[in-house]
């Protein structure tokens, strides 16, 4: 038998919890959506301002959002990175694009990949639109959208691009 | 030192599930609700605290998407503590004492139907010698119930008595989860759930959030003035102490923590009128209430307390809440509210409440 | 109305790598101990411990205020524990002059902490939400998109990142306590693989096991304290929701409100010329341009010119160095970081930071921010009484 004794200086302790977890109303609605390949986004009454996917309430206000806006799958890409490590338990491989995008006609960025395109050569202030997967593939998820490519049109001035919403969306804040 | 006092509370409906309902929509309910009964806007509000645990949400940060629901544009000085929102509103009286602000919002919410709550106090335990062997938050209390029986000050029949109170007074509450008429003997009858503990010595679990504004005397007295609110609930003293962790090095029996901030507060400078306890078991209730010092003439948990609807992370300022509604509608001239967190009561926060 | 408070102790733990010997209790007592020594006093003086540190999941613990009770001597006192997520170094500390500024407590003793080695960080900060798509590339994921438009209109150099790094782990070779200890290399920074374009790993905060405490007085206590007192001349913090319409995020205005509230109590109308020197929270080296502008120490579109200049740093005698413990790139346990920035804005304007003092260094800023950049906490603490 060994004199060596070891200490003991650390163990694995595993933590298993399950959760079940809410989408709230305002998910709910938006997944209901897009599963049907439609993108519909929440107006603020008191900002006037489309939020896609909409969370239930206006930030800014704190408010519920009430009215629905149904969006077209164009944007512009209002910043962006090139992702070289991969996510743990993602299916993306590296390196691929991760953009802040907002769709036309919304106010909020979200999150979603761009595609086929050299990656060196897409700017800030990119147009782009959705590419769909397979209908077949569908489900409650804006993975719908397997990533959004560029359009061809090039960039736009995204100052401009925020200073043309505010003027869109001012008629609802003096209602 | 500044007269602080509470002078509205909204909470929601205490229920085991709130179903689609999120923790922004039900934060947003009782905010609103809580400035809107007394003619304010976020605007109106200096300082944002609340209490929130991200192990009910199951991500972290889970705290910060409630923030959506106060409108925090423009930004404002807002922070937050992973305890009770009792313990928010501590740290707001603490700000209010300093001149910091005049008027405060604190709120907390949690969702426990969605995760174990049997389960997750388990994490708040050492995490090298206790978690590991997975004592749940039911058998801990258990373990502290049998203490209190073989002590030979309570038997299991004052415990009973104790759930009967509850689902009697709970009647009067339209947001009490359980309530009924239920006898000593009916709680008897129950099997063991864990033994010393039946199913109804314990708390239900229970989804829901709450908020209380708390504003200086100048303020509360302007807004009587002007017709706004009728009346105020005075923090004439507030105090919370620690226990220490382990639970072979402290007497199970007794809450000396309690006490403390009991004496701290000032309970015994004046008669208490009402009082809501914090006691997520029966017997915890009898501990409180012997380590708070109080006599037959206190009426408690008028409310149903804890064994009624017990919103973890809410249910602390859910007591400062309670009590001071009924001060606020001329129902008692003083009141103790009491908080507790931790394994067994073993950290405990004292308000003691005047018109 | 507020009572004056001030720090009269400062601890931290040796150095902030992997604790592997020490429990979650061992690490935060030592820098309690230590703090207590620098102050004078024992357990018996602290009349309360307010602890923060980054959400529960990291460890997987909950509401650790609970099991440290015994270790930080809380027994029988109030103890409160903040989470403000990043930024909760700073707040807690706030909280913690808030007991002492309210006039209800005469000393209190404040610690910070995170246990990374025991951690999973990774996971915990990019762990799949429910309803939304992974495309949560943890921390970087989420800065890099806003240090790019940061590039895009200051138009600054590509290297201006790198000479930040650079800097602070210079400094970080006069801290003792500096996770990172190895001497930068330009080019070769320049060179280090690309993790979310434009953060390069060497522009990228360690991921470290740390504690900081402080013992905070009033000013009574503080006159009798052993040790030359930082005196807190004002403390702030501000939070905007993560995401909203158009929201400003390289300049948040949450940020630069807070920043203006924390100067007008201190009665600064020019940062840059009457902060002597600040620790401020960079995790990812751009932010330190873009935090420059945030703060005002320089106008929009042009921090990176005070980064390229030397003035932030302390090495080549910068009129007004940041960092110079090293910052968050040389040393990250989270929840502790933000105390770091204050604890070591203190140390300066006490004179105790040894190689790393700035010489005569009388009013010194504190700062740290967290979540999506929304949550914002500062301080301005001074050599003399306010």
């Amino acid at each position: 038998m060994s004199e060596e004794k070891t200490m003991v200086e650390g163990f694995e302790s595993p933590v298993n919890l399950k959760y079940t977890f809410a989408a709230g109303d305002a998910t709910a609605k938006f997944l209901r959506e897009i599963q049907k390949g439609r993108i519909v986004g929440k107006r603020s009454s008191v900002t006037g301002y489309v939020s896609v996917p909409p969370r239930g309430a206006c930030p800014i206000s704190g408010t519920v959002m009430v009215e629905e806006v149904v969006l077209p799958e164009t944007g512009t890409v209002m910043s962006f990175t090139i992702v070289h490590i991969p996510i743990p338990n993602a299916p993306v491989k590296p390196p691929f694009i991760v953009a802040n995008i907002v769709l036309d006609g919304a106010d909020q960025t979200f999150i979603h990949l761009v595609s086929e395109c050299d990656n060196d050569k897409l700017q800030i202030g990119e147009r782009v639109k959705a590419v769909w997967k397979d209908k077949s593939e569908w489900g409650l998820s804006l993975e719908n959208i397997k990533y959004f490519v560029p359009t061809g049109e090039g960039a736009i001035d995204i100052a401009a691009l925020k200073a043309k919403r505010l003027e869109e969306t001012e008629k609802y804040r003096h209602a | 030192m500044r007269d602080i006092a509470i002078i509205s509370y909204a909470q929601t409906p205490q229920v085991r599930d709130a179903g689609a309902q999120n923790d922004i929509e039900m934060v947003m309910d009782v905010a609103h609700q809580a400035m809107g009964d007394v003619g304010f806007t976020i605007d109106d509000i200096d300082f944002i605290c609340s209490g929130s645990c991200d192990y009910l949400g199951g991500a972290a940060f889970a705290f910060v998407n409630a923030v959506d629901g106060l409108g925090l544009v423009p930004p404002k000085k807002e922070s937050h503590v992973e305890m009770d929102a009792a313990f928010a509103l501590y740290e707001a009286w603490l700000k209010m004492q300093a001149g910091e602000c005049d008027t405060a919002l604190i709120y907390g919410f949690g969702k426990s139907s969605h995760s174990e709550m049997r389960f997750i106090p388990t994490l708040q335990l050492d995490p090298y010698y206790y978690t590991p062997l997975w004592p749940d938050s039911i058998s801990l209390a258990a373990l502290q119930a049998r203490a209190v029986l073989d002590s030979g000050k309570y038997t299991e029949a004052d415990f009973a008595q104790v759930v009967a109170n509850s689902r009697k007074n709970a009647k009067n509450n339209p947001n009490a989860q359980l309530e009924g008429d239920v006898s000593v003997a009916d709680v008897l009858a129950e099997e063991m759930l864990v033994a010393p503990l039946r199913r109804s010595d314990c708390c239900p679990i229970s989804d829901g959030a709450s908020a209380v504004v708390m504003v200086t005397r100048e303020v509360a007295e302007k807004l009587i003035a002007e017709g706004k609110i009728t009346g105020a609930a005075y923090i004439s003293g507030i105090d919370h102490r620690i226990d220490a962790h382990g639970l072979g090095v402290r007497d199970l029996t007794t809450s000396e923590s309690t006490r403390i901030a009991a004496e701290k507060a000032g309970v015994h400078k004046g008669k208490v009128d009402i009082a809501e306890l914090y006691a997520p078991f029966s017997h915890q209730e009898l501990i409180v209430r012997d380590a708070l010092g109080l006599t037959k003439d206190t009426q408690i948990n008028l409310s149903g307390g804890t064994l009624a609807g017990h919103v973890f992370m809410a249910h602390g300022l859910d007591r400062l809440g309670e009590v001071a509604k009924r001060i606020i509608a001329g129902e008692a001239s003083r009141g103790v509210a009491h908080a507790s967190s931790g394994p067994c009561l073993q950290q405990n926060l004292v308000a003691v409440l005047e018109a | 109305m507020a009572k004056l408070a001030a720090v009269t102790g400062v601890g931290m733990t040796s150095r902030f790598r992997a604790r592997v010997k020490e429990s979650i209790a061992g690490l935060v007592r030592e820098a309690a101990l230590n703090a207590l020594q620098d102050a004078g006093c024992t357990w018996a003086d602290i009349d309360a411990v307010i602890i923060g540190k980054a959400p529960d999941m990291f460890e997987g613990h909950l509401m650790p205020e609970l099991y440290l009770a015994d270790a930080l001597g809380a027994v029988g006192k109030p103890m409160l524990r903040v989470h403000t997520a990043g930024s909760v170094g700073g707040s807690t500390a706030i909280v913690a002059a808030s007991h002492v500024q309210s006039g209800q407590f005469n000393r209190v003793l404040t610690v910070a902490y995170e246990k990374q080695s025991e951690s999973n960080a990774m996971w915990a900060l990019s762990s799949k939400q429910p309803f939304s798509p992974h495309f949560n590339a943890g921390a970087g994921g989420f800065f890099a998109p806003i240090i790019r438009e940061y590039m895009r209109r200051s138009g600054a150099p590509l290297d201006v990142g790198c000479h930040v790094a650079v800097k602070d782990r210079k400094h970080a070779l006069l801290n003792p306590h500096a996770h990172l200890q190895e001497e930068p290399n330009l080019e070769a920074y320049m060179q280090s693989p690309m993790l979310w374009d434009p953060i390069r790993f060497s522009e990228v905060c360690p991921s470290s096991d740390g504690a900081v405490a402080m013992v905070i007085s009033n000013e009574e206590l503080a006159k009798k304290s052993p040790n030359k007192p930082a005196w807190i001349a004002a403390t702030s913090m501000r939070s905007e929701p993560t995401m909203y319409a158009w929201r400003e995020e390289v300049n948040p205005e949450a940020g630069r409100l807070c920043a203006q509230d924390v100067y007008k109590q201190a009665g600064i109308t020019n940062p840059l010329k009457e902060i002597d020197c600040a620790e401020i929270y960079v995790p990812f080296s751009w932010y330190e341009p873009m935090w420059l502008e945030n703060l005002g120490f320089a106008e929009e579109g042009q921090g990176w010119k005070l980064t390229m200049d030397g003035t932030t740093s302390n090495i080549d005698g910068g009129a007004c160095p940041w960092n110079m413990s090293g910052g968050v790139l040389s040393s990250n346990p989270i929840g502790a970081s933000g105390m770091i920035r204050f604890a070591e804005a203190a140390l300066q304007v006490r004179g105790m930071a040894d190689k790393r003092q700035v010489e005569g260094a009388k009013t010194a800023l504190g700062h740290a921010y967290g979540g999506g950049a929304q949550f914002f906490s500062m301080w301005i603490v001074k050599a003399e009484k306010p």
